[in-house]
């Protein structure tokens, strides 16, 4: 199975901080890690490859200090990894960033399986796994718990649902985004980090992807953020005591005044 | 300090601390409480291929040697002396093969082993053979293939756990020491079974029992060396591991200290937090200057076992007594500066006091040792 994993590098859940200047995420000096949704998408492609073989090839996209978490997923598993990056990708928002993606792994090889996690945890908008699943044709399902079996060419899993779970089959090639229940990811092996030390991380560019510059980073992106901010806590809590009937009457007379 | 690691060593050593960090620390105490086997820890530790680093390369592992074993178990120490217990004697159990096993017994056992698909136990310890290793009375009496084996251990660490069991037993009462022979039984061969699992002071999450063997029987080959070579592999596979344990030490030690000084400087006694007052002050110093101490002592150590010296008995006695007898000092000091904190279970510090005494204990006690070092210096100084 040729598994493709895109992961994203994100700030730090624990550090995460909006600049109250500019009302952009402070990344300043905030340790980045590979989102925590991808990681179990990773570890996902690492276990179907141990039972079915097959290769896992991480791809992200993001400045070239992505580099960093694309080692990391090859020191937990990964067979390879693909940085897709440059300056004219600034500014993406998901349209633009699936459809770069999209050109990537295009480019790359022919993938039985792409997963993606259920969403980053900065952006937030888990519209690029069913957005970049439309740009390759693929069949896809969201926030997979579980892959079941997979056999003649058929994976059988679970979707969370809100009031439960879909028992679903999907034909490979398809495109899954997961939720954290499917597994538990694994810490580096000693053999993966001396790999991941020593691989080549293969590099992309607008030029390697053969892509339209009118759908890249902020030129292909409709979508403009016009403005991030922390929500302002002020809804005003005061505390009914004393006893039942007490409570009932000060409770009634506040409801009077609101009427 | 900076011990100037290579590379391979820093990523061992990351690998192990992460694996504290996350999967040791958070669960240790539970474990402790519960007496359970670590046993999806130790998976964890298989999956990160630290099972093998010791293990030859041609064998599946990384070649490395007794000071990249002591990093990871450095780390494993800082987590948790019971959880590093179980992996260290692992090492232990498998050393035996490593040292004077035959080809065929490397291949059949240690690839399993570096992949922590089979752990391993070292049985020497009887009721009434501790110290006196000489006075073990499980017998092994070759018939036609195969030996048959009758006795009991005590206090094996791993029993019940493992896979391979290293066993010493008489082949030859009438020549004494030199007829000793060692032995791999494997967990289903017949005839053999486990004591109920001993209820301990400290290192609760590893597991401890006798090993009963009545008429087990095993193959002719699965001998370790030659007969009556026993003791001799025994010698030679303490020399090799008491640095281990020294570590566990260091690891602990440097557990205890943590936790001592970020409490000093968080507890306010006098309107001021403890740390100031010169009498924490000193006790704090007095552990930091003797943790690394030891550390240097034991990092010392295992690069002159690694260089294959002729004789290094001596070395690897001093750096088991110095690390341990100092992590029984440490953690009891702990316990002092955290106080009636330190006393409750709530904080880590009680369990780290009752986890040091095994270490002085078990793998030769802290007197044997000295009794080690002393007959070097005698022979050395004739
Ligand atoms: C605070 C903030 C607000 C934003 N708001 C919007 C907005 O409203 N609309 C909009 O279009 N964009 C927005 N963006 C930009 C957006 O984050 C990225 O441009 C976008 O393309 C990725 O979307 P996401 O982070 O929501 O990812 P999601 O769709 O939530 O990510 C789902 C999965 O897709 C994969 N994935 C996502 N990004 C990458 C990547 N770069 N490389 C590899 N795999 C990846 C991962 O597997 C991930 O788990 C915002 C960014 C920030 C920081
Ligand atoms: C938790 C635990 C795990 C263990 N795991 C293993 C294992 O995996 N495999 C294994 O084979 N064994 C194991 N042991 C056994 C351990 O190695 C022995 O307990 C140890 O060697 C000491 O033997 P003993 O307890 O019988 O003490 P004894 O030999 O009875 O000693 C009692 C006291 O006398 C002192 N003493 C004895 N002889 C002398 C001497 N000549 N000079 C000076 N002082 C002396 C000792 O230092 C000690 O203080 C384990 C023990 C414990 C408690």
């Amino acid at each position: 199975m040729n598994i493709f994993v895109c992961i994203k590098q994100v700030p730090d859940a624990k550090d995460v901080r909006l600049d109250p200047e500019t009302n952009t995420l402070a990344r300043e000096g905030v340790q980045s890690i590979i989102n925590p949704y991808d990681r179990h998408a990773l570890e996902e492609a690492v276990r179907l490859k141990e039972k079915y073989s097959g290769t896992v090839t991480v791809i992200s996209m993001g400045p070239p200090q992505a580099e960093v978490i694309l080692r990391e997923a090859v020191s937990c598993g990964a067979d390879q990894g693909i940085l897709i990056s440059d300056r004219a990708f600034a500014g993406a928002d998901t349209l633009a960033t699936t459809y770069t993606i999209a050109m990537a792994i295009k480019k790359s090889g022919t993938p039985d399986l792409v997963l993606c996690g259920k969403q980053a945890i900065d952006g937030d908008t888990a519209q690029v796994g069913p957005g970049l699943a439309e740009r390759l044709n693929m069949p896809y399902v969201t926030c997979v718990r579980k892959i079941n079996d997979f056999d003649n060419d058929t994976l059988l899993l679970e979707r969370m649902m809100d009031d439960g779970y879909d028992e679903l089959e999907v034909q490979l090639p398809a495109l899954l985004t997961v939720i954290k229940e499917i597994n538990t990811p694994r810490l580096p092996s000693l053999k993966g980090k001396m790999k991941a030390k020593k691989i080549e991380i293969t590099t992309l560019s607008a030029e390697d992807i053969c892509a339209d510059s009118t759908q890249l980073g902020l030129t292909g992106s409709p979508t403009w953020v016009v403005n991030v901010f922390s929500p302002e806590f002020t809804g005003e809590r005061s505390m009914i005591t004393g006893s039942v009937d007490e409570q009932v009457a000060q409770l009634t007379e506040k409801l009077t005044e609101l009427i | 300090m900076d011990y100037f690691l290579t590379e391979e060593q820093q990523m061992i050593k990351d690998l192990a601390a992460q694996i504290a960090d996350e999967l040791i620390i958070p669960h240790r105490a539970e474990l402790d409480e519960t007496e359970e086997y670590p046993t999806e820890i130790l998976d964890a530790v298989a999956q990160a291929d630290l099972f093998g680093i010791y293990i030859p390369e041609e064998y599946g592992g990384f070649g490395a040697g007794c000071f990249e074993i002591v990093l990871a178990l450095e780390q494993f120490g800082r987590g948790c002396t019971g959880i590093a217990t179980a992996f260290a004697a692992s090492a232990l159990g498998v050393y035996p093969i490593l040292i004077s096993g035959s080809p065929e017994l490397k291949n059949k056992y240690l690839p399993d082993v570096a992949t922590g698909k089979k752990r391993a136990a070292f049985a020497l310890t009887e009721a009434n053979a501790g110290s006196d290793a000489s006075g073990i009375q499980t017998t092994a009496v070759l018939d036609g293939d195969e030996w048959v084996l009758n006795g009991t251990k005590q206090w094996i660490t791993n029993a019940g756990e493992a896979q391979i069991y290293s066993v010493i037993a008489m082949t030859n009462k009438k020549k004494g020491p030199r007829g000793a022979t060692m032995f791999v039984v494997e967990d289903t061969d017949p005839g053999f079974s486990y004591g109920p699992k001993e209820k301990k002071l400290g290192i609760r999450a590893s597991s401890t029992r006798e090993l009963i063997f009545k008429d087990c029987r095993i193959p002719k080959d699965r001998i370790i060396g030659r007969q009556g070579a026993g003791f001799i592999t025994v010698m030679k596979t303490l020399d090799q591991s008491r640095p281990g344990i020294a570590i566990l030490g260091v690891g602990l030690g440097q557990a205890a200290l943590d936790e001592s000084v970020t409490y000093a400087k968080q507890r306010v006694q006098f309107g001021k937090p403890i740390i100031s007052f010169q009498a924490i002050q000193h006790m704090l110093a007095d552990m930091a200057i003797q943790v690394e101490a030891a550390r240097a002592l034991v990092y010392g150590a295992a690069k002159h076992i690694d260089a294959h010296p002729k004789d290094m008995s001596k070395v690897s006695s001093m750096c088991k007594v110095f690390a341990t007898d100092m992590a029984m000092k440490v953690t009891v000091d702990a316990v002092q500066v955290l106080a009636g904190y330190g006393y409750m279970r709530e904080y880590p510090v009680e369990k780290m006091m009752r986890d040091a005494k095994i270490l002085q204990i078990y793998e030769g006690t802290n007197q044997i040792q000295r009794n080690v070092i002393g007959q070097a210096l005698n022979k050395e100084y004739s």
